[in-house]
């Protein structure tokens, strides 16, 4: 990405030029990563930027062609969360976000595949069809983002943007062999971003490296007064020189290498671990003792939130409508039945469940009580430790046709990316080996609140260190 | 190990395993089916009970948390209220946001008739 501005600035190479030669890509694009391409859009976006590049505005993000996940709001491009209920949705605003890349100069080439609702770790659940792992089409992307994550695995955008509620820029970012952020809770404005369980959603970067990570991140991170969740402070600048790891305290939870974890995984997450000590870093054992929860604990907080978020889609505004009903109820009824899909049904189903009368406090008030004893663990822990690391998923990108029909399974892929959002910490995917088939493994690197420089300055001068986000094993 | 997906929840050293008795009925399924107001015929009845009481099964694991005092966290950061001061401000084009409605007119948004019976069509 960095690269690319210098050789826009050089005159060696073109806004357009660039955007159209994505845009050939995507057009051939045998892995499904896309919904929706706005070519008009992004012609018109990098005619813009070649004009802004002959001022001194300029910047790192001036007609850099990128995605954006197809939950996130796009002014006059549909937007479908890859659900039938919204199928011809055609938002009036931009997400914050988008707005916030636009004003940097950054090209939008069209809006990325996801599961329904990002209700996913698997990219299959879409109305568009599934997304294919471009490192090997049999296999899942992983998801939600996994549209996100195969276009940027695939060359098909510099850089996309993913959301994620339980992992799903982080599972992807691990299967696809690319860097994924989930920023803290609060320091990346939700305005637009179509609410799936509001307490933990967070938009975040998937880029090739840490470092165009951290490009992307910083263009979109800040307080907007139009999300009230949005925390104001003073955000500076991440440091894209990466950062010194002599003495940065590692803190390595046994309850991230327990049972379940596949071992090439493990060995790989460990030598990436040990790379970070070479280079300086101090690894400090600690304990997590609740995490073990977070699988139960999320998907009762997390349906329970969508539950409510999903009331909205009703016929009555916008989105589908079912036809020949006799009078309200009946429309209500009908267009939910006929217009979600059956995990984001089994949710809302799950969700109004622990919420109603004689459940609520056995399963969502325990649930969110819980969740303070997880948050609690971390607090503990990163006064021992300055950042944690542990694998991304327990497993590597597995086969579409290998998938079991068990939700409760597929619920466990996201039993170490669970506690970042349940405590709203930023928490980065960086490629750190490969298993014996070749495909990709992710480290997971977990920060206090707001201190994403550490996770992107520490992935950076990892990755100045190490190959494996750049090439196959 | 590739075709290791299958995640046991023994092997995550959980304690408690998956309750043998069915304890979610088809009734409960159809009341919160009329809450969630999503119309179901018998076979996802059949199927959600299904999953739902093997999912929630595992949601049992959480009992054995001593929670006694703990007070329940549901925002990660301590929020207070965002305020603005109260000046005017533009709005969307009505036109542009009419446009997503399946039914319009006038300006108003037409939906069907309000007043019958139905509303508690899965009962």
């Amino acid at each position: 990405m960095l690269e690319t501005a210098r050789q826009y600035r050089r005159n060696e190479k073109s806004p357009v030029e660039e955007t159209r030669a994505f845009l050939e890509k995507i057009r051939r694009d045998p892995f499904n990563a896309f919904i929706t391409i706005d070519e008009a859009g992004a012609i018109r976006d990098a005619q813009a930027a070649e004009e802004n590049l002959k001022s001194p505005e300029a910047g790192a993000l001036t007609g850099i062609p990128v995605a954006i996940k197809d939950n996130i709001c796009t002014r006059g491009v549909r937007t479908t969360c890859a659900s039938k209920i919204l199928s011809d949705f055609v938002p009036t605003y931009d997400a914050t976000v988008v707005k916030r890349l636009k004003d940097q100069g950054a090209v939008i080439l069209g809006k990325t595949n996801l599961d329904e609702f990002a209700m996913g770790s698997t990219t299959t659940s879409s109305l568009a069809g599934p997304t294919r792992n471009p490192l090997d089409p049999s296999r899942t992307p992983g998801g939600s983002s996994g549209g996100s994550g195969a276009a940027v695995a695939a060359g098909l955008c510099a850089g996309a943007l993913g959301s994620d509620t339980g992992g799903s820029i982080r599972m992807p970012a691990s299967f696809c062999g690319i860097t994924g952020l989930k920023p803290t809770y609060g320091s990346v404005s939700r305005y637009g971003l179509v609410a799936f369980a509001s307490s933990l959603d967070q938009i975040g970067p998937m880029a090739p490296t840490a470092r165009d990570a951290a490009v992307l991140f910083d263009a979109i991170k800040g307080h907007d007064p139009l999300d009230s969740t949005s925390v104001p402070r003073d955000y500076g600048p991440t440091d894209l020189d990466g950062i010194d790891l002599k003495d940065l305290r590692i803190g390595v939870p046994e309850e991230f290498f327990g049972e379940g974890l596949n071992p090439e995984v493990k060995a790989a997450v460990r030598s990436g671990i040990e790379t970070l000590e070479d280079m300086g870093a101090r690894v400090v054992e600690i304990g997590l003792p609740h995490v073990r929860y977070g699988v139960a604990v999320y998907y009762i907080v997390a349906t329970a939130e969508a539950s409510s978020n999903l009331a909205r889609y009703d016929g009555v505004r916008y989105g589908l409508r079912a036809r020949d009903v006799r009078e309200l109820g009946d429309m209500y009824a009908r267009t939910r039945a006929g217009g979600f899909g059956d995990e984001v049904r089994r949710r809302i189903m799950l969700g109004t469940y622990a919420l109603s009368a004689g459940y609520y406090d056995a399963y969502y008030r325990k649930a969110s009580q819980v969740r303070t004893l997880i948050a609690e663990d971390f607090r503990r822990a990163f006064s021992l430790c300055d950042i944690i690391a542990g694998p991304t998923t327990p497993v590597t990108a597995f086969r579409l046709d290998e998938m079991i029909d068990d939700p409760l399974s597929l619920y466990l892929l996201d039993i170490y990316t669970i506690p970042a959002n349940l405590a709203g910490l930023p928490a980065i995917s960086i490629p750190c080996g490969f298993d014996s088939l070749g495909l990709p493994v992710g480290m997971q690197l977990m920060a206090p609140h707001f201190r994403e420089d550490l996770l992107l300055g520490a992935g950076i001068s990892f990755q100045e260190r190490t190959a494996c986000h750049r090439e196959g094993p | 190990m590739q075709d290791l997906i299958y995640i046991s929840i023994d092997q995550h050293g959980v304690e408690g395993a998956l309750r043998k008795d069915v304890k979610i009925t088809d009734d409960q399924i159809l009341h919160v089916a009329d809450l969630a107001l999503i119309r179901l015929d018998d076979d996802e009845v059949r199927g959600l009970r299904s999953q739902l009481d093997k999912i929630l099964g595992y949601m049992d694991i959480l009992a054995v948390v001593d929670t006694t005092g703990v007070a329940p966290t549901h925002h990660p950061l301590p929020l207070v209220n965002a305020m603005r001061d109260d000046h005017g401000q533009g709005c969307q084009d009505l036109d542009d946001v009419l446009r997503n409605a399946p039914q319009h007119e006038d300006g108003y948004i037409v939906v069907p008739r309000v007043i019958g019976k139905g509303m508690r069509e899965n009962a």
